[in-house]
């Protein structure tokens, strides 16, 4: 417990310094907030930029954060010094990604009282985006750790990132995209963030999710036994 | 008290031998170098010793225990400072102290200390990446002091760095040494070795070619046995270490004629060209 709080507090000053990390952190929040507020189109439903950045948010922020914090620290072998001070592969794991979601689940308050949710709409909301941070998380660090430096990471990171992000938002556009898109926890979880109000959901979204968060858990122990977390 | 002992460690990559039945036996308060010119096995020695790796055969004892045996608690008891361990580069000097003081439960005021006494106390709030290689060696040190091990794995402690930073490196090491740490550092500097270190061992191409005390290391491959003589005159000269030189190097004393006077026992570089052939590069 002590170590994983050493690693949150450090990657708290860390990312401070980061830009790369910490605009992850506050682009999608920010952008949607102000066109939330700014763009004002008749028939257009009420919080439909703050779903739309939601779900962007959790396809991407996570993902570019946690493996590119955890890419950076094996190329740079700062791993491998807290791992010989005796810090487990899993606190740091868990420092690192609690730090992650602790800062985008910040972005989705925000966003969430913006978009016009309260009482139990917004925690529902709420409970959407942090089971999508979640997931994003553990993808972001199998990436990291099949990724021996950052650029690596960069590489296998942005064409996770884009079918997360863009999936689910041309989606609404085309029929096509929505229908093979469907099999994305990202673009369930834009549809479960569209029936917040009315509760219209399927077993099959729930079912969809699930396997997502299976297939990531499967392909974050491969990353971690196949690699370790500094081999 | 033996801290460290080797019993014919081997490791192998595949089918490359990078480390051929090694033996060692390293005590507490000793400084020990293990000396070879790049690709000889030194680091692979120090990440097996730290139990960063597996040996393919042997054994290694720790504290009296087989390193791949040894607890958190007795692992948190090694320093290691090795060349390709990197630094927080956006955190500070003290931030990035602040870190390894929160995982060993160390005071914060130990870290403004450790800094003072490696002389980064001026830089205490610079980022790691405006450091030059010789303060980031020494925070690496500092990073290493702080959390007072019982031993200190050095893997080229002053690699590249000018002797000023060099000479500072070592004092710090020395009084280290003073203080009852066991210092196991690699290194293919021969003078390095020949000031710091108790004992050596020569490494070559996975295997100890020699093994002791620096200066009798030197004296046993002192096979000339002459006296070098420089006069003020510029002329040297070389007499036989015998008593028949006696009464003519006597002569130029009387004189007052010698500017300086040497054995001419070889350094360890000469030892190791002798043993393998080859240069230290």
């Amino acid at each position: 417990m002590n170590n994983m709080k050493a690693i949150f507090c450090k990657q708290a000053k860390d990312t401070m310094k980061n830009k790369a990390v910490l605009i992850q952190f506050l682009m999608f929040p920010v952008i949607s907030i102000i066109m939330n507020q700014t763009i004002k189109v008749d028939n257009l439903p009420e919080g439909y930029f703050i779903r739309m950045f939601a779900v962007m948010y959790i396809g991407m922020a996570p993902i570019i954060a946690m493996s590119s914090i955890i890419a950076e620290e094996r190329e740079k072998n700062t791993l491998r010094v807290l791992l010989m001070s005796n810090v487990k592969p899993g606190e740091y794991l868990l420092g690192t990604g609690t730090y992650v979601w602790i800062m985008c689940m910040l972005g989705a308050i925000c966003m969430g009282i913006v978009g016009g949710y309260r009482g139990t709409d917004l925690m529902n909301f709420l409970i959407l985006m942090a089971v999508g941070f979640i997931i994003s998380i553990l993808l972001g660090a199998s990436i990291g750790g099949f990724c021996k430096n950052q650029m690596v990471a960069n590489s296998m990171m942005v064409p996770a990132m884009l079918i997360l992000a863009f999936v689910p938002m041309m989606a609404t556009f085309n029929t096509t995209i929505e229908k093979y898109g469907q099999i994305l926890y990202s673009q369930q979880i834009q549809l479960f963030i569209s029936h917040i109000n009315d509760g219209k959901m399927e077993m099959k979204n729930y079912v969809i999710t699930g396997i997502n968060m299976v297939i990531v858990l499967i392909t974050f122990v491969v990353a971690y036994r196949k690699n370790g977390l500094d081999e | 008290m033996s801290l460290i002992l080797v019993e014919s460690v081997e490791k192998k990559y595949e089918d490359k031998v990078v480390l051929n039945k090694i033996n060692l036996e390293i005590n507490q308060g000793e400084i020990f170098g293990l000396l070879g010119p790049s690709g000889a096995g030194k680091t692979t020695m120090i990440r097996l010793l730290t139990g960063q790796i597996s040996a393919t055969a042997g054994k290694i004892t720790v504290f009296d225990k087989e390193v791949g045996k040894l607890n958190g608690t007795e692992k948190k008891q090694f320093g290691i400072m090795m060349d390709q361990f990197g630094l927080y580069e956006r955190l500070s000097c003290y931030d990035n102290l602040k870190l390894f003081a929160d995982i060993y439960g160390i005071k914060k005021e130990q870290i403004i200390q450790t800094l003072r006494a490696v002389g980064l106390e001026k830089a205490v709030k610079t980022p790691a990446m405006n450091l030059s290689k010789g303060m980031r060696h020494r925070l690496q040190l500092a990073r290493v002091f702080m959390t007072n091990p019982k031993i200190l794995f050095l893997d080229e402690p002053t690699s590249g760095l000018d002797p000023a930073t060099s000479e500072e490196i070592h004092r710090l090491l020395l009084h280290k040494k003073e203080m009852g740490y066991l210092i196991f550092l690699t290194t293919h500097n021969m003078g390095e070795a020949e000031k710091l270190c108790d004992h050596i061992a020569l490494l070559n191409e996975g295997k100890i070619v020699e093994y002791g005390q620096p200066q009798e290391i030197c004296r046993k491959y002192n096979h000339q046995k002459k006296i070098r003589i420089r006069l003020k005159n510029g002329e040297e000269l070389e007499y036989e270490n015998s008593r028949d030189s006696a009464a003519k190097i006597e002569q130029l004393f009387q004189e007052q004629s010698i500017e300086t006077i040497h054995s001419t026992e070889p350094n360890l570089e000469t030892v190791f060209m002798e043993r393998t052939g080859r240069r230290f590069e």
